[in-house]
Protein backbone atom coordinates (compact mmCIF):
# COMPACT_ATOMS: atom_id res chain seq x y z
CA UNK A 1 0.00 0.00 0.00
CA UNK A 2 1.23 3.83 -0.49
CA UNK A 3 0.73 6.63 1.67
CA UNK A 4 -0.92 8.31 -1.01
CA UNK A 5 -4.42 6.08 -0.38
CA UNK A 6 -7.34 8.02 -0.16
CA UNK A 7 -10.46 6.35 1.47
CA UNK A 8 -13.30 5.07 -0.19
CA UNK A 9 -16.58 5.83 1.19
CA UNK A 10 -16.61 6.87 5.02
CA UNK A 11 -20.37 5.27 5.37
CA UNK A 12 -20.40 2.79 2.70
CA UNK A 13 -24.06 2.28 2.57
CA UNK A 14 -25.53 4.66 2.75
CA UNK A 15 -22.66 6.35 0.22
CA UNK A 16 -22.89 3.55 -1.93
CA UNK A 17 -27.12 3.81 -1.97
CA UNK A 18 -26.84 7.93 -3.08
CA UNK A 19 -23.74 6.99 -5.16
CA UNK A 20 -26.04 4.17 -6.91
CA UNK A 21 -29.07 6.47 -7.30
CA UNK A 22 -26.87 9.14 -9.49
CA UNK A 23 -25.78 6.47 -11.63
CA UNK A 24 -29.29 4.51 -12.36
CA UNK A 25 -31.09 7.84 -13.60
CA UNK A 26 -27.76 8.30 -15.43
CA UNK A 27 -28.17 4.79 -17.16
CA UNK A 28 -32.19 5.66 -17.28
CA UNK A 29 -31.47 8.58 -19.15
CA UNK A 30 -29.05 8.76 -21.53
CA UNK A 31 -27.07 11.95 -22.01
CA UNK A 32 -28.44 13.22 -18.51
CA UNK A 33 -25.59 14.88 -16.70
CA UNK A 34 -25.42 13.77 -13.07
CA UNK A 35 -23.44 14.31 -10.28
CA UNK A 36 -21.61 12.45 -8.49
CA UNK A 37 -19.08 13.32 -5.82
CA UNK A 38 -17.45 13.23 -2.38
CA UNK A 39 -14.41 10.74 -2.98
CA UNK A 40 -11.13 11.76 -3.19
CA UNK A 41 -9.94 9.44 -6.11
CA UNK A 42 -6.50 8.80 -6.56
CA UNK A 43 -4.69 10.52 -9.83
CA UNK A 44 -5.61 10.47 -12.87
CA UNK A 45 -9.10 9.19 -11.57
CA UNK A 46 -11.99 11.21 -11.22
CA UNK A 47 -14.57 11.74 -8.01
CA UNK A 48 -17.16 10.29 -10.56
CA UNK A 49 -15.41 7.54 -11.61
CA UNK A 50 -14.14 5.85 -8.14
CA UNK A 51 -17.81 6.59 -6.75
CA UNK A 52 -18.95 4.20 -10.00
CA UNK A 53 -15.96 1.72 -9.05
CA UNK A 54 -17.09 1.57 -5.28
CA UNK A 55 -20.32 1.36 -6.08
CA UNK A 56 -20.56 -1.23 -8.93
CA UNK A 57 -17.15 -3.24 -8.31
CA UNK A 58 -15.66 -5.81 -5.91
CA UNK A 59 -14.09 -9.07 -6.07
CA UNK A 60 -16.66 -10.97 -8.65
CA UNK A 61 -16.00 -8.58 -11.47
CA UNK A 62 -12.56 -8.10 -13.41
CA UNK A 63 -11.62 -4.85 -14.26
CA UNK A 64 -9.26 -3.41 -17.02
CA UNK A 65 -7.30 -0.10 -16.11
CA UNK A 66 -5.92 1.43 -19.37
CA UNK A 67 -3.34 3.80 -20.10
CA UNK A 68 -2.46 5.72 -17.61
CA UNK A 69 -5.33 4.62 -14.86
CA UNK A 70 -3.07 1.67 -15.33
CA UNK A 71 -0.49 3.23 -12.69
CA UNK A 72 0.38 2.01 -8.99
CA UNK A 73 -1.97 4.58 -7.23
CA UNK A 74 -5.23 3.52 -8.76
CA UNK A 75 -3.97 -0.48 -8.56
CA UNK A 76 -3.14 0.19 -4.82
CA UNK A 77 -6.63 2.02 -4.40
CA UNK A 78 -8.68 -1.02 -6.43
CA UNK A 79 -6.89 -3.59 -4.98
CA UNK A 80 -7.41 -2.17 -1.15
CA UNK A 81 -11.00 -1.15 -1.74
CA UNK A 82 -12.34 -3.49 -4.49
CA UNK A 83 -10.42 -6.69 -4.51
CA UNK A 84 -11.17 -6.84 -8.28
CA UNK A 85 -9.13 -8.91 -10.46
CA UNK A 86 -7.07 -6.86 -13.21
CA UNK A 87 -7.90 -8.08 -16.19
CA UNK A 88 -6.98 -7.24 -20.12
CA UNK A 89 -9.94 -5.87 -22.31
CA UNK A 90 -11.04 -9.24 -23.28
CA UNK A 91 -12.28 -10.27 -20.19
CA UNK A 92 -13.22 -7.22 -18.36
CA UNK A 93 -16.53 -6.66 -17.06
CA UNK A 94 -15.66 -2.58 -16.17
CA UNK A 95 -12.68 -0.74 -17.79
CA UNK A 96 -11.42 2.36 -16.85
CA UNK A 97 -9.47 5.29 -19.10
CA UNK A 98 -9.76 8.05 -21.31
CA UNK A 99 -11.47 7.07 -24.31
CA UNK A 100 -8.15 6.48 -26.64
CA UNK A 101 -6.60 4.47 -24.39
CA UNK A 102 -9.55 2.35 -23.80
CA UNK A 103 -9.13 1.17 -27.47
CA UNK A 104 -11.50 -0.21 -29.57
CA UNK A 105 -14.83 -0.76 -28.36
CA UNK A 106 -14.88 -4.66 -29.84
CA UNK A 107 -12.25 -5.64 -28.01
CA UNK A 108 -14.30 -6.05 -24.37
CA UNK A 109 -16.93 -8.76 -23.74
CA UNK A 110 -20.20 -7.62 -25.80
CA UNK A 111 -22.47 -10.32 -24.67
CA UNK A 112 -23.97 -13.32 -26.52
CA UNK A 113 -27.19 -13.14 -28.32
CA UNK A 114 -28.94 -15.46 -25.28
CA UNK A 115 -27.10 -13.37 -22.13
CA UNK A 116 -26.46 -9.81 -24.16
CA UNK A 117 -26.19 -9.04 -20.36
CA UNK A 118 -22.68 -10.48 -20.11
CA UNK A 119 -20.96 -7.30 -21.69
CA UNK A 120 -18.79 -4.58 -20.73
CA UNK A 121 -19.37 -1.30 -19.18
CA UNK A 122 -16.73 0.87 -19.72
CA UNK A 123 -15.76 4.13 -17.58
CA UNK A 124 -14.48 6.79 -19.87
CA UNK A 125 -12.86 9.69 -18.34
CA UNK A 126 -13.80 13.09 -20.63
CA UNK A 127 -11.69 16.47 -19.87
CA UNK A 128 -15.60 17.83 -19.82
CA UNK A 129 -19.09 16.71 -20.43
CA UNK A 130 -21.84 19.10 -22.14
CA UNK A 131 -25.07 18.73 -23.35
CA UNK A 132 -24.04 19.88 -27.13
CA UNK A 133 -22.80 17.51 -29.83
CA UNK A 134 -24.26 14.58 -30.69
CA UNK A 135 -28.19 14.27 -30.53
CA UNK A 136 -29.16 10.78 -28.72
CA UNK A 137 -32.76 9.39 -29.20
CA UNK A 138 -34.24 6.09 -27.59
CA UNK A 139 -35.43 4.44 -24.17
CA UNK A 140 -34.95 6.99 -21.10
CA UNK A 141 -35.19 9.81 -23.34
CA UNK A 142 -38.39 11.95 -23.63
CA UNK A 143 -38.11 13.87 -27.19
CA UNK A 144 -33.82 14.12 -27.64
CA UNK A 145 -30.69 14.82 -25.40
CA UNK A 146 -27.63 15.98 -26.87
CA UNK A 147 -23.78 14.82 -25.30
CA UNK A 148 -20.70 15.17 -26.16
CA UNK A 149 -19.20 12.27 -27.63
CA UNK A 150 -16.26 11.38 -28.57
CA UNK A 151 -16.55 9.35 -31.24
CA UNK A 152 -20.15 9.27 -32.69
CA UNK A 153 -19.20 6.74 -35.50
CA UNK A 154 -17.91 3.78 -33.11
CA UNK A 155 -20.78 4.65 -30.64
CA UNK A 156 -22.95 4.34 -33.42
CA UNK A 157 -21.60 0.38 -34.41
CA UNK A 158 -21.70 -0.61 -30.91
CA UNK A 159 -25.45 0.36 -30.96
CA UNK A 160 -25.99 -1.45 -34.24
CA UNK A 161 -24.87 -4.65 -31.91
CA UNK A 162 -28.01 -4.74 -29.78
CA UNK A 163 -29.32 -5.89 -27.73
CA UNK A 164 -25.67 -6.85 -27.55
CA UNK A 165 -22.70 -4.27 -27.32
CA UNK A 166 -21.34 -2.28 -24.25
CA UNK A 167 -22.53 0.36 -21.91
CA UNK A 168 -20.62 3.97 -21.39
CA UNK A 169 -20.17 5.93 -18.68
CA UNK A 170 -19.25 9.22 -19.22
CA UNK A 171 -17.15 10.69 -16.56
CA UNK A 172 -15.76 14.00 -15.70
CA UNK A 173 -14.47 15.37 -12.40
CA UNK A 174 -17.83 15.06 -9.91
CA UNK A 175 -20.15 14.52 -12.85
CA UNK A 176 -21.62 11.17 -14.90
CA UNK A 177 -23.56 11.07 -18.04
CA UNK A 178 -24.58 7.22 -19.22
CA UNK A 179 -24.76 5.63 -22.95
CA UNK A 180 -26.16 2.90 -22.37
CA UNK A 181 -26.71 0.51 -26.07
CA UNK A 182 -30.35 1.10 -26.63
CA UNK A 183 -29.53 4.84 -27.19
CA UNK A 184 -29.74 6.10 -31.41
CA UNK A 185 -26.60 8.06 -31.97
CA UNK A 186 -27.75 10.98 -34.82
CA UNK A 187 -25.57 13.75 -35.90
CA UNK A 188 -23.87 16.68 -34.18
CA UNK B 1 -29.10 -0.11 17.31
CA UNK B 2 -29.70 -1.86 14.39
CA UNK B 3 -27.98 -5.21 13.78
CA UNK B 4 -29.17 -5.48 9.87
CA UNK B 5 -27.33 -3.38 7.34
CA UNK B 6 -29.46 -0.25 5.66
CA UNK B 7 -31.75 -1.53 3.77
CA UNK B 8 -31.38 -4.77 4.89
CA UNK B 9 -28.98 -6.08 2.18
CA UNK B 10 -25.45 -6.50 2.54
CA UNK B 11 -23.22 -4.28 0.42
CA UNK B 12 -22.15 -7.61 -1.90
CA UNK B 13 -25.59 -8.65 -2.80
CA UNK B 14 -26.56 -4.92 -3.16
CA UNK B 15 -23.81 -4.70 -6.03
CA UNK B 16 -24.37 -7.77 -7.67
CA UNK B 17 -28.32 -6.43 -7.96
CA UNK B 18 -27.39 -2.87 -9.06
CA UNK B 19 -25.30 -4.10 -11.63
CA UNK B 20 -27.86 -6.28 -12.87
CA UNK B 21 -30.44 -3.54 -12.46
CA UNK B 22 -28.33 -1.12 -14.80
CA UNK B 23 -27.90 -4.30 -17.50
CA UNK B 24 -31.47 -4.72 -17.44
CA UNK B 25 -32.11 -0.58 -18.16
CA UNK B 26 -29.72 -1.05 -20.78
CA UNK B 27 -31.21 -3.70 -22.70
CA UNK B 28 -35.05 -2.75 -22.32
CA UNK B 29 -37.54 -6.19 -21.94
CA UNK B 30 -34.62 -8.14 -21.41
CA UNK B 31 -34.48 -10.52 -18.52
CA UNK B 32 -31.51 -10.65 -16.38
CA UNK B 33 -30.56 -13.13 -14.36
CA UNK B 34 -29.35 -12.66 -10.54
CA UNK B 35 -28.58 -14.60 -7.90
CA UNK B 36 -31.59 -14.12 -5.54
CA UNK B 37 -31.08 -13.72 -2.13
CA UNK B 38 -33.60 -15.29 1.12
CA UNK B 39 -35.68 -12.56 2.34
CA UNK B 40 -37.66 -12.41 5.47
CA UNK B 41 -40.72 -12.80 3.77
CA UNK B 42 -42.02 -16.02 2.14
CA UNK B 43 -42.14 -16.29 -1.91
CA UNK B 44 -45.54 -14.80 -3.33
CA UNK B 45 -44.88 -12.01 -1.00
CA UNK B 46 -43.04 -10.08 -3.61
CA UNK B 47 -39.13 -11.15 -2.78
CA UNK B 48 -37.88 -10.20 -6.55
CA UNK B 49 -39.85 -6.52 -5.67
CA UNK B 50 -38.48 -6.18 -1.88
CA UNK B 51 -34.57 -6.85 -2.92
CA UNK B 52 -34.80 -4.23 -6.18
CA UNK B 53 -36.46 -1.74 -3.55
CA UNK B 54 -33.89 -2.30 -0.89
CA UNK B 55 -31.09 -2.27 -4.28
CA UNK B 56 -32.32 1.29 -5.25
CA UNK B 57 -33.49 2.70 -1.52
CA UNK B 58 -32.09 6.08 -0.15
CA UNK B 59 -32.29 7.45 3.16
CA UNK B 60 -34.47 10.25 1.67
CA UNK B 61 -37.06 7.99 -0.51
CA UNK B 62 -40.58 7.79 0.41
CA UNK B 63 -42.00 4.51 -0.37
CA UNK B 64 -45.64 3.50 -1.25
CA UNK B 65 -46.63 -0.61 -1.09
CA UNK B 66 -49.60 -1.35 -3.02
CA UNK B 67 -51.26 -4.47 -3.45
CA UNK B 68 -54.02 -5.10 -6.31
CA UNK B 69 -53.83 -1.17 -5.92
CA UNK B 70 -54.69 -1.13 -2.66
CA UNK B 71 -52.13 0.17 0.54
CA UNK B 72 -53.69 -1.67 3.56
CA UNK B 73 -53.19 -5.53 2.29
CA UNK B 74 -51.24 -7.58 5.10
CA UNK B 75 -48.80 -8.35 2.27
CA UNK B 76 -48.55 -4.17 1.35
CA UNK B 77 -48.65 -3.25 5.10
CA UNK B 78 -45.60 -5.78 5.91
CA UNK B 79 -43.04 -5.02 3.18
CA UNK B 80 -43.60 -0.54 3.93
CA UNK B 81 -43.50 -1.64 7.71
CA UNK B 82 -40.63 -3.64 6.71
CA UNK B 83 -38.23 -1.09 4.92
CA UNK B 84 -39.67 1.91 7.72
CA UNK B 85 -37.88 -0.33 9.64
CA UNK B 86 -34.82 -1.21 8.19
CA UNK B 87 -34.18 1.67 5.61
CA UNK B 88 -35.80 4.26 7.69
CA UNK B 89 -37.52 5.57 4.84
CA UNK B 90 -40.57 7.65 4.97
CA UNK B 91 -43.74 5.76 3.61
CA UNK B 92 -46.86 7.07 1.92
CA UNK B 93 -50.09 6.25 0.31
CA UNK B 94 -50.15 8.83 -2.15
CA UNK B 95 -48.91 7.94 -5.20
CA UNK B 96 -48.06 11.45 -6.10
CA UNK B 97 -45.63 11.34 -2.90
CA UNK B 98 -43.91 8.34 -3.58
CA UNK B 99 -39.91 8.11 -4.94
CA UNK B 100 -40.28 4.50 -4.95
CA UNK B 101 -43.93 2.74 -6.05
CA UNK B 102 -43.33 -1.26 -5.44
CA UNK B 103 -46.64 -2.78 -6.64
CA UNK B 104 -48.12 -5.88 -7.31
CA UNK B 105 -51.00 -6.62 -10.02
CA UNK B 106 -51.34 -2.63 -10.82
CA UNK B 107 -50.17 0.14 -12.01
CA UNK B 108 -51.70 3.26 -9.96
CA UNK B 109 -54.34 5.50 -11.68
CA UNK B 110 -52.35 8.61 -11.08
CA UNK B 111 -50.12 9.21 -14.04
CA UNK B 112 -46.52 8.36 -12.88
CA UNK B 113 -43.74 11.71 -12.68
CA UNK B 114 -40.33 11.54 -13.59
CA UNK B 115 -37.97 10.33 -10.89
CA UNK B 116 -40.27 8.11 -9.81
CA UNK B 117 -39.19 4.50 -9.84
CA UNK B 118 -41.99 1.62 -10.19
CA UNK B 119 -41.05 -1.64 -8.86
CA UNK B 120 -43.02 -4.37 -9.77
CA UNK B 121 -43.44 -7.85 -8.49
CA UNK B 122 -42.76 -10.82 -10.76
CA UNK B 123 -43.85 -14.45 -10.50
CA UNK B 124 -43.75 -15.55 -14.16
CA UNK B 125 -40.99 -13.38 -15.74
CA UNK B 126 -41.37 -15.42 -18.96
CA UNK B 127 -43.53 -14.46 -21.21
CA UNK B 128 -43.10 -17.66 -23.67
CA UNK B 129 -43.65 -20.14 -20.49
CA UNK B 130 -46.79 -21.08 -21.28
CA UNK B 131 -45.42 -22.13 -25.16
CA UNK B 132 -42.21 -23.78 -24.00
CA UNK B 133 -41.75 -24.71 -20.48
CA UNK B 134 -37.81 -25.17 -21.61
CA UNK B 135 -35.57 -22.37 -20.02
CA UNK B 136 -33.00 -23.00 -22.94
CA UNK B 137 -35.75 -22.90 -25.58
CA UNK B 138 -37.12 -19.17 -24.58
CA UNK B 139 -33.94 -18.09 -24.04
CA UNK B 140 -33.19 -19.03 -27.99
CA UNK B 141 -36.48 -17.79 -28.52
CA UNK B 142 -35.79 -14.76 -27.11
CA UNK B 143 -32.31 -14.36 -28.69
CA UNK B 144 -33.35 -15.07 -32.44
CA UNK B 145 -36.46 -12.89 -31.59
CA UNK B 146 -38.36 -15.87 -32.62
CA UNK B 147 -41.95 -14.81 -31.49
CA UNK B 148 -43.98 -17.19 -34.45
CA UNK B 149 -45.25 -19.12 -31.80
CA UNK B 150 -46.58 -16.49 -29.41
CA UNK B 151 -48.00 -14.64 -32.61
CA UNK B 152 -49.87 -18.21 -33.59
CA UNK B 153 -51.22 -18.93 -30.48
CA UNK B 154 -52.57 -15.83 -29.75
CA UNK B 155 -54.16 -16.00 -33.26
CA UNK B 156 -55.32 -19.34 -32.41
CA UNK B 157 -57.34 -17.43 -29.21
CA UNK B 158 -59.19 -15.29 -31.77
CA UNK B 159 -60.07 -18.28 -33.92
CA UNK B 160 -61.36 -19.51 -30.65
CA UNK B 161 -62.81 -16.90 -28.45
CA UNK B 162 -63.41 -14.03 -31.05
CA UNK B 163 -60.53 -12.20 -28.52
CA UNK B 164 -57.27 -12.56 -27.25
CA UNK B 165 -58.28 -14.32 -24.08
CA UNK B 166 -56.07 -12.50 -21.35
CA UNK B 167 -57.11 -10.61 -18.96
CA UNK B 168 -54.15 -10.31 -16.96
CA UNK B 169 -50.08 -10.49 -17.87
CA UNK B 170 -51.19 -9.50 -21.40
CA UNK B 171 -47.80 -9.84 -23.54
CA UNK B 172 -46.08 -6.96 -24.48
CA UNK B 173 -43.47 -6.12 -27.04
CA UNK B 174 -40.52 -3.55 -26.58
CA UNK B 175 -38.91 -0.81 -28.39
CA UNK B 176 -39.57 -3.25 -31.17
CA UNK B 177 -37.55 -6.06 -30.22
CA UNK B 178 -38.12 -8.49 -26.83
CA UNK B 179 -41.53 -9.56 -25.97
CA UNK B 180 -42.25 -8.70 -22.00
CA UNK B 181 -44.78 -10.42 -19.46
CA UNK B 182 -45.87 -7.00 -17.72
CA UNK B 183 -46.28 -9.17 -14.48
CA UNK B 184 -50.01 -9.90 -13.60
CA UNK B 185 -51.63 -6.57 -14.30
CA UNK B 186 -54.94 -6.07 -15.77
CA UNK B 187 -54.46 -5.49 -19.21
CA UNK B 188 -56.52 -2.03 -18.51
CA UNK B 189 -52.98 -1.54 -17.29
CA UNK B 190 -50.73 -2.27 -20.60
CA UNK B 191 -51.55 1.55 -21.67
CA UNK B 192 -49.85 3.16 -18.79
CA UNK B 193 -46.74 1.20 -19.56
CA UNK B 194 -45.86 3.02 -22.87
CA UNK B 195 -43.95 5.95 -23.17
CA UNK B 196 -44.20 6.44 -18.91
CA UNK B 197 -41.89 8.96 -17.65
CA UNK B 198 -41.15 6.79 -14.53
CA UNK B 199 -38.44 3.98 -14.52
CA UNK B 200 -40.24 0.17 -14.34
CA UNK B 201 -38.40 -2.14 -12.48
CA UNK B 202 -39.58 -6.17 -12.48
CA UNK B 203 -38.40 -8.74 -9.78
CA UNK B 204 -38.97 -12.38 -9.74
CA UNK B 205 -37.76 -13.73 -6.67
CA UNK B 206 -38.09 -17.49 -7.31
CA UNK B 207 -37.22 -17.45 -10.44
CA UNK B 208 -34.38 -14.77 -10.25
CA UNK B 209 -34.90 -12.41 -13.23
CA UNK B 210 -35.27 -8.56 -13.33
CA UNK B 211 -35.73 -6.56 -16.00
CA UNK B 212 -36.72 -2.61 -16.81
CA UNK B 213 -38.44 0.02 -18.92
CA UNK B 214 -36.85 2.99 -18.55
CA UNK B 215 -38.41 6.21 -18.51
CA UNK B 216 -40.35 7.22 -22.02
CA UNK B 217 -40.11 3.18 -23.72
CA UNK B 218 -41.99 2.54 -26.39
CA UNK B 219 -44.43 -0.31 -25.46
CA UNK B 220 -47.08 -2.24 -27.58
CA UNK B 221 -49.55 -4.94 -26.35
CA UNK B 222 -49.20 -7.60 -29.39
CA UNK B 223 -52.28 -7.40 -31.46
CA UNK B 224 -53.15 -7.74 -34.96
CA UNK B 225 -54.11 -5.38 -37.69
CA UNK B 226 -57.76 -6.98 -37.71
CA UNK B 227 -57.83 -7.41 -33.66
CA UNK B 228 -56.43 -4.49 -32.34
CA UNK B 229 -55.56 -4.85 -28.23
CA UNK B 230 -58.34 -3.31 -26.21
CA UNK B 231 -57.54 -2.78 -22.73
CA UNK B 232 -61.05 -3.09 -21.71
CA UNK B 233 -63.21 -3.20 -18.75
CA UNK B 234 -66.36 -3.80 -17.49
CA UNK B 235 -68.94 -1.34 -19.89
CA UNK B 236 -70.28 1.27 -18.47
CA UNK B 237 -69.75 0.77 -14.82
CA UNK B 238 -68.25 3.61 -12.24
CA UNK B 239 -67.34 3.52 -8.61
CA UNK B 240 -69.77 3.05 -6.39
CA UNK B 241 -67.42 5.44 -4.06
CA UNK B 242 -65.76 8.31 -5.87
CA UNK B 243 -67.76 7.76 -9.29
CA UNK B 244 -64.96 7.39 -11.39
CA UNK B 245 -65.26 6.15 -14.81
CA UNK B 246 -61.73 5.74 -15.83
CA UNK B 247 -60.41 3.82 -12.88
CA UNK B 248 -59.88 -0.28 -13.03
CA UNK B 249 -62.56 -1.46 -10.88
CA UNK B 250 -63.17 -4.12 -8.39
CA UNK B 251 -66.27 -5.59 -7.53
CA UNK B 252 -66.51 -6.44 -3.85
CA UNK B 253 -69.58 -8.31 -1.82
CA UNK B 254 -71.40 -5.48 0.29
CA UNK B 255 -73.38 -7.22 2.98
CA UNK B 256 -74.30 -11.33 3.51
CA UNK B 257 -77.14 -11.16 1.45
CA UNK B 258 -75.07 -11.17 -1.90
CA UNK B 259 -75.04 -7.38 -2.45
CA UNK B 260 -72.39 -6.08 -4.27
CA UNK B 261 -70.61 -2.88 -6.47
CA UNK B 262 -67.79 -2.29 -8.14
CA UNK B 263 -65.11 0.23 -6.72
CA UNK B 264 -61.57 1.57 -7.63
CA UNK B 265 -58.91 -1.05 -7.09
CA UNK B 266 -56.96 1.91 -6.15
CA UNK B 267 -57.28 2.39 -3.00
CA UNK B 268 -55.33 6.19 -3.18
CA UNK B 269 -56.93 6.95 -6.33
CA UNK B 270 -60.92 6.73 -5.23
CA UNK B 271 -60.05 8.46 -1.47
CA UNK B 272 -58.48 11.05 -3.01
CA UNK B 273 -61.12 11.73 -5.27
CA UNK B 274 -63.63 11.41 -2.49
CA UNK B 275 -62.03 13.61 -0.44
CA UNK B 276 -61.85 16.18 -3.03
CA UNK B 277 -65.80 15.91 -3.26
CA UNK B 278 -66.45 16.42 0.14
CA UNK B 279 -64.18 20.04 0.20
CA UNK B 280 -66.45 21.46 -2.98
CA UNK B 281 -69.24 19.85 -1.68
CA UNK B 282 -68.72 21.93 1.84
ZN1 LIG C 1 -63.40 5.15 -6.69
Amino acid sequence: MTAQLTPGFANPPIEAAHAFRQVLEAMAHPGRIMGLAGIAAPAPCSAAAACVLLTLVDGTTPLHLAGAHDCAPVRDWVRFHLGAPLVGPQEAAFALGTWDALGPLAIYPQGSAEYPDRSATLIVECVALQASGARLTGPGIKDAAWLNLPDPAALRTNAALFPRGVDIMFTSGAQIAALPRSTQIGDA
Amino acid sequence: MTAYNFAYLDEATKRMLRRAILKAVAIPGYQVPFSSREMPMPYGWGTGGVQLTAACLVPEDTLKVIDQGADDTTNAVSIRKFFARVAQVATTEATGAASIIQTRHRIPEAPLQEGQILVFQVPIPEPLRFLEPRETETRTMHALEDYGLMQVRLYEDIARHGEIARAYAYPVRVEGRYIMDPSPIPKFDNPKLDNCPALQLFGAGRECRIYALPPYTRVESLDFEDYPFTPSKAAGQCCALCGAMDSYLDEVITDDAGGRMFVCSDTDYCATRVAVQAEDAA
